[in-house]
């Protein structure tokens, strides 16, 4: 037994509202930079509907994750070390930008400068990547809500496994909202598909980061990966991905798109793992056993010998208290209620779900019957089959038992607190139908419906000794990076010999900081000087400079203190 | 033998090493973020799908060619066996296939270049600057090929341009050979050492980092935050040290 942390995360799709927040401020933490304007390390899809990019779980196109081979190994579904090795040259399997979609922004300057006319001046959307005009015909959240009906929800590659009745109704009666960002897999197939080894797992707390500096732009990752969840930039030629905020994690904060959830959906925690057994659980031949394998894999923080092996393999103490309070351990293993996404992947995901009972409810509710009475929840979830076997071959590779424990526990749970609520006498029963006690669900209930901010996020800050490694401590001068002003140096960013995209990373938060800055107080879309034909327009929010990595104080001298939000304009919107 | 003589086959093919290798190690320190191979694929496929495989394709068999007949000395060969009319019967017949591939790929990939807005958009100078001396180098090279083997009947680099080539590694130079080879194949050569010197400090950096580990690596690679190695500084300017006051006040 080897045993290793995993920081995890748990979402309530019941209390997803698809409100997008999460996506935004990820946008705005981690991409709102040029190349890559189409990239959302978060995203929030419509269920049922494609997906981003388009159509991403239909595997037997895009040949992500593993399979199993006839000798009961793994390999990658595109093909093992060989296979990758003659296919280096054009990658057989990559997703296109008509895929994801073309970014664009909006010729916002013409507003103003178009000459006196009859006619109001429009701001034409202009392609980020050409420069020139574009037609926009598809994006992140095209099909939002079910936008564009039964054509668009069609091509829904999991709709596609369930039958054509089931399917027929279920467009008209179900919805719900689906955020994914990159699953932090504990059998990661982004990092076996890297050639160059860039792509690694941290050893500390399991998060899958890509090396910047090793990145050698092979683009084998993102077909790798089965979520589609590793992005290329294509101003840097680098693969990108969800950090799962590890700057912020190392401190004890929660992930952006954790702390900014208006619906407080997410829960963050550790899990222990037996890392010798991933392996072979992922190996598992059954596609429908693999979410048992997998939940096989992780390791009760509270048993003495696995606290005994954790010390030993030097997980230090605080990082198994954190584990013992973990509100993952507890939705997954305790109350049985979080999913895997997609375990069929064979990937090990590690960022799970509690699936949605709002569509079984709303169905009660629209029929005319009580929405919250336990008899009539646990009826409709076996009467339903429609959004069960949804659900199920989103979850756990089409075996609808675990989907139908857990909607009953959470239907269990509705009806049980609602004659609390109401001042009824509580009904033992209803917790013991599900298996469970009156105490646990009232445990249950509290976690998942008011849990404050220290319950559903129990992160261990990473050890003081490692403190001055640790991107977002500023013990070091945070403009020290590679040639940042506290270097005296020119920066990497537009001024290396080999351009922009030369030179070494700049960290993340000071480009962001500065291209936003940036952003905010130019007062032209085309910075002076830019060669003409590269798209002057690429930066995310089309004005300002494209490559203001280095913090310039304003000529004029206005608004020395970095923080003022500028000059405001109408023109600075985001698309 | 002249002064050109030396310059030409001596002093100029060790300058051109001298960047090459100097060039990459500075680049690999100063720039490992911008070592990539900048792929287009996401822009478009079609067109990249054949002009990229058999370009490179193309190019390994041409660098197999030009190991075998380069370093290996035309007595090995003869020693096992192989008469010089089978050496290059076989030599003319796969170079000119693979310098075709080659040719067709850097062909089918340069009118991508052009024709794709996305893909023309994201071409720097350098990139343009690269084709020019990348394409005189192949263009010129199948030239020799067809042109001096298969209508003039046949050169033999072997007795002089070879020898040449392996003198520049013994550090004994010997640029006499070189007078007697045919223009063509001396313009080959200038070429190929200018795009040599030129290497480093273009996209072409990406051949040095062709991962051949990978073909023994565990798939799943694990790292440690606590053993993250400090980043390396820039160029050769070495570990940082901390400002002193003469420091700063003369940098303004």
């Amino acid at each position: 037994m080897r045993v290793m942390a995993q920081m995890a995360m748990v979402m309530n799709l019941d209390k997803c509202i698809g409100c997008h927040t999460c996506s935004v401020t990820c946008k705005q933490a981690w991409t709102n930079r040029s190349g890559v304007e189409y990239v959302w390390f978060n995203n929030v899809e419509t269920r049922p509907g494609q997906g981003y990019p388009r159509t991403y779980e239909n595997q037997q196109r895009w040949q992500g994750g593993w399979v199993r081979t006839r000798s009961g190994r793994l390999k990658p579904r595109s093909g093992g070390r060989l296979k990758r090795m003659f296919t280096i040259f054009a990658n057989p399997k990559l997703p296109s930008m008509q895929d994801y979609y073309e970014p664009w922004t909006y010729d916002y300057e013409h507003l103003i400068t178009a000459p006196s006319s009859d006619d109001i001046p429009v701001a034409r959307p202009k392609s980020l990547l050409t420069g020139e005009d574009m037609k926009i015909t598809w994006s992140a959240n095209w099909d939002d809500s079910l936008a564009g009906g039964n054509e668009i929800t069609a091509g829904d590659p999991v709709l596609a496994k369930v039958s054509e009745q089931v399917r027929q109704e279920y467009e008209k009666t179900f919805m719900f909202f689906l955020p994914r960002i990159c699953e932090h897999c504990l059998n990661p197939s982004c990092a076996a598909s890297c050639p160059s080894g860039a792509i690694y797992k941290r050893s500390e707390d399991g998060i899958v980061l890509v090396d910047q500096d090793r990145c050698r732009g092979w683009r084998m990752c993102i077909t790798g990966c089965p979520y589609k969840k590793v992005y290329f930039n294509h101003r840097t030629g680098k693969a990108e991905k969800c950090t799962f905020c590890f700057p912020r994690i190392e401190i004890g904060q929660p992930t952006i798109c954790s702390e900014t959830c208006v619906g407080r959906l997410r829960y963050l925690g550790l899990l222990l793992y037996d890392s010798d057994r991933v392996a072979e659980a992922a190996a598992t031949e059954s596609e429908q056993d693999l979410y048992a394998a997998q939940r096989s894999v992780f390791l009760d923080p509270h048993d003495p010998t696995v606290v005994a092996a954790a010390r030993a393999g030097g997980i230090p103490d605080d990082w198994i208290e954190a584990a013992q309070q973990s509100p993952i351990w507890d939705l997954i293993m305790k109350y049985e209620v979080a999913l895997p996404l997609h375990p069929e992947y064979r990937t090990m995901p590690m960022v799970w779900y509690i699936p949605p009972l709002s569509p079984v409810v709303d169905v009660l509710r629209d029929t005319g019957h009580d929405g919250e009475e336990a008899g009539n929840l646990f009826g409709a979830i076996d009467a339903l089959r429609i959004p069960i076997d949804y659900l199920a071959e989103l979850f756990t590779a089409g075996d609808p038992a675990p989907v139908r424990a857990a909607l009953d526990r959470l239907a269990a749970m509705r009806a049980y607190q609602r004659r609390g609520n109401l001042g009824e006498t509580p009904d033992d029963d209803i917790p013991a139908s599900v298996g469970m006690t009156s105490d646990e669900m009232d445990d249950m209930y509290r976690l998942l419906a008011v849990a404050k901010y220290e319950q559903r996020y129990v992160i261990p800050a990473a050890h003081a000794e490692d403190a001055h490694r640790l991107e977002k401590i500023a013990t070091e001068c945070s403009l020290d990076y590679e040639g940042g002003p506290g270097m005296g140096g020119g920066g990497p960013y537009g001024q290396g010999p080999f351009g922009e995209a030369s030179g070494t990373p700049v960290p993340i938060q000071v480009e962001t900081f500065d291209a936003q800055r940036s952003r905010q107080r130019a007062d032209s879309l085309t910075e002076a000087g830019d060669p003409a034909q590269r798209a002057n327009l690429i930066d995310a929010g089309g004005a300002g400079s494209r490559t203001g990595a280095r913090p310039q104080k304003d000529p004029a001298g206005e608004g020395g203190d970095v923080t003022g939000p500028g000059v405001l304009d109408i023109n600075r919107d985001q698309p | 033998m002249n002064t050109v003589h030396v310059l030409l086959w001596v002093v100029y093919p060790y300058l051109a090493i001298t960047i090459l290798i100097g060039g990459l190690i500075w680049r690999y320190r100063y720039d490992k973020f911008g070592w990539t191979t900048r792929s287009t694929q996401l822009y478009e496929t079609a067109l990249l799908r054949w002009g990229s495989p058999l370009f490179h394709f193309g190019v390994l068999m041409v660098l197999i060619g030009h190991v075998v007949g380069l370093l290996i000395p035309k007595s090995w060969t003869e020693a096992v066996g192989i008469t010089e009319h089978n050496y290059h019967f076989m030599a003319v017949f796969i170079g000119t296939v693979a310098g075709f591939c080659t040719l067709a790929g850097m062909v089918i990939l340069i009118a991508r270049r052009r024709f794709t807005g996305p893909v023309f958009a994201a071409t720097t100078r350098n990139d343009k600057a690269m084709y020019v001396f990348l394409a005189a180098v192949i263009v010129l090279g199948l030239w020799n090929t067809v042109r001096g083997n298969i209508t003039e009947g046949g050169y033999d680099y072997r007795a002089d341009l070879s020898p040449w080539f392996r003198s520049l590694f013994y550090f004994r130079p010997d640029p006499e050979l070189m007078t007697s080879v045919p223009i063509g194949f001396q313009l080959h050569v200038v070429a190929a050492f200018a795009l040599f010197a030129f290497w480093p400090f273009t996209r072409l950096v990406h051949a040095f980092s062709a991962p051949i580990g990978y073909v023994t690596r565990p798939y799943v690679v694990y790292r440690s935050y606590g053993t993250r190695p400090r980043p390396s500084r820039p160029g050769w300017e070495g570990p940082p040290t901390l400002p002193t006051r003469s420091s700063s006040r003369g940098r303004k």
